[in-house]
């Protein structure tokens, strides 16, 4: 789909490990305006459809004995419902949809991204600074809500020597606003970097000697990137919960 | 090695012809597309997982939890049951081996009370049989002696007749008691 030819085209090596991340309108034309249906359109879609086969469709038998389909979904679920409740506490648990929209999406985005010719959505920073900055704004919000100004006692660490306690606190706020930006960036770059990896050992391929030493490092990156894809939506979505810790107890 | 060429902004093709040398993801121009899309399917997700999903797969886990937890209450009420029912089964076994000896112990002496009474019972019909006989015993031997007193008075008195005399009869049962009297 985004991916353009590989190889040697112009008879050296001709490496494009970044052309899988191009951004296209899927009917036609050049312009990529705000409401085009372009490639990122379609792969959001399917990650939707995914989403729904498993959790809407897989479930609607709703068996005591479930199908394996099912079992996934439920496995899911509990996977998110566990951790959301283990790491934010229980009255984080109004929270849960959310949280499990943002792990469905990634966890699917990131598998569906991994399919050959596929465009992974989740290797775009204007996605993952818009995940984190939700969160991020959320978890502002919620802070200030429940706790009003005691929320920043966060950023005071009551339990330092009084003359550290102002270092600590820019320390502190400095940290508060650089989560959104790690936090997006580790999503997009690991994902970014393992596809880009995998296209540069594609491009040597070309080489005939090289090629059966290209395809095995392409299968481990695979293998590699398929844990990578699983270990990224959960970092991102535990992460979530930290800090949705923090906003609900703010004190350390 | 060949070089490895970056990419120029001329290899991306036409569609791309605007965006900056190197990561598409730092091309801004289609951040505005991207997003759009991106909050377009986060609702969707949303409501379809807060809506449908996530109540459905809550039911469906606390419907299996309560099947769980009634099937092991069940499992063991018919536990203790079972338990019940097997004492109950060795007490009446108890019960019935007591009652057996009862009954062995009482047939028992029973039959030993009967045989006791059917025993004392012949001993003394036996006593009595005997002391009968002794009695018909002693009358036959009493009526021989008598019969035998007779015939020799008889004898006496027909020898003494013989010989001419007259037979005194009183001195003929004297002398008759006199020689059967040993």
């Amino acid at each position: 789909m985004a991916v353009e030819a590989q190889g040697a085209e112009e008879g050296g090596l001709v490496f494009h490990p970044m052309d899988q991340f191009i951004v296209k309108p899927l009917f036609g034309g050049s312009e990529v305006g705000m409401f085009t249906i372009t490639n990122v359109t379609l792969w959001m879609f399917l990650a939707v459809l995914a989403v729904v086969a498993l959790m809407v469709l897989g479930t609607s038998r709703r068996a005591i004995i479930p199908s394996r389909t099912q079992s996934v979904g439920e496995l899911a679920y509990g996977f998110v419902y566990k951790m959301v409740e283990d790491v934010a506490g229980k009255d984080a648990l109004a929270f849960f949809p959310y949280i499990m929209t943002l792990f469905m999406f990634i966890v699917f985005a990131n598998f569906l991204g991994l399919i050959p010719m596929s465009f992974t959505t989740t290797s775009h920073f204007a996605v993952t600074v818009v995940l984190a900055l939700l969160v991020f704004v959320t978890v502002t919000v919620v802070g200030f809500v429940k706790n009003g100004s005691k929320f920043l006692g966060l950023f005071w660490v009551a339990s330092a020597p009084l003359a550290l306690r102002p270092v600590l606190a820019v320390i502190e706020v400095i940290s508060y606003f650089v989560r959104p930006v790690s936090h997006s960036i580790r999503l997009a770059g690991n994902l970014m970097a393992g596809h880009a990896v995998i296209k540069v050992f594609a491009g040597f391929a070309a080489i005939a000697v090289v090629s059966p030493i290209s395809v095995v490092a392409i299968t481990a990156m695979y293998g590699l990137e398929i844990l990578v894809s699983f270990i990224q939506a959960y970092v991102f979505t535990i992460l979530t919960c930290v800090y949705l810790k923090d906003a609900l107890h703010p004190s350390h | 090695m060949a070089t490895v060429t970056t990419e120029a902004a001329g290899e991306y093709g036409a569609d791309a012809a605007a965006s900056a040398p190197g990561m598409p993801q730092l091309n801004f121009d289609h951040w505005g597309n991207q997003i759009f899309w991106l909050l377009i399917t986060l609702a969707v997700i949303y409501f379809v997982l807060s809506r449908i999903a996530l109540p459905r797969i809550a039911a469906v886990l606390a419907e299996r939890q309560g099947t769980i937890t009634n099937d092991l209450a069940k499992a063991e009420e018919l536990k203790r049951q079972a338990g019940e029912a097997e004492q109950a089964y060795d007490k009446a076994l108890a019960d019935a081996r007591a009652e057996a000896q009862n009954i062995i112990a009482e047939a028992k002496a029973e039959i030993a009370a009967e045989l006791k009474v059917a025993t004392d019972k012949a001993d003394a019909e036996i006593a009595a049989r005997t002391a009968e006989s002794e009695k018909a015993i002693s009358e036959i031997r009493a009526g021989a002696l008598d019969n035998v007193k007779e015939v020799a008075r008889d004898t006496a008195e027909a020898l003494v007749t013989a010989l001419g005399g007259r037979a005194d009869s009183a001195a003929i049962d004297a002398a008759v008691a006199e020689r059967t009297k040993g």
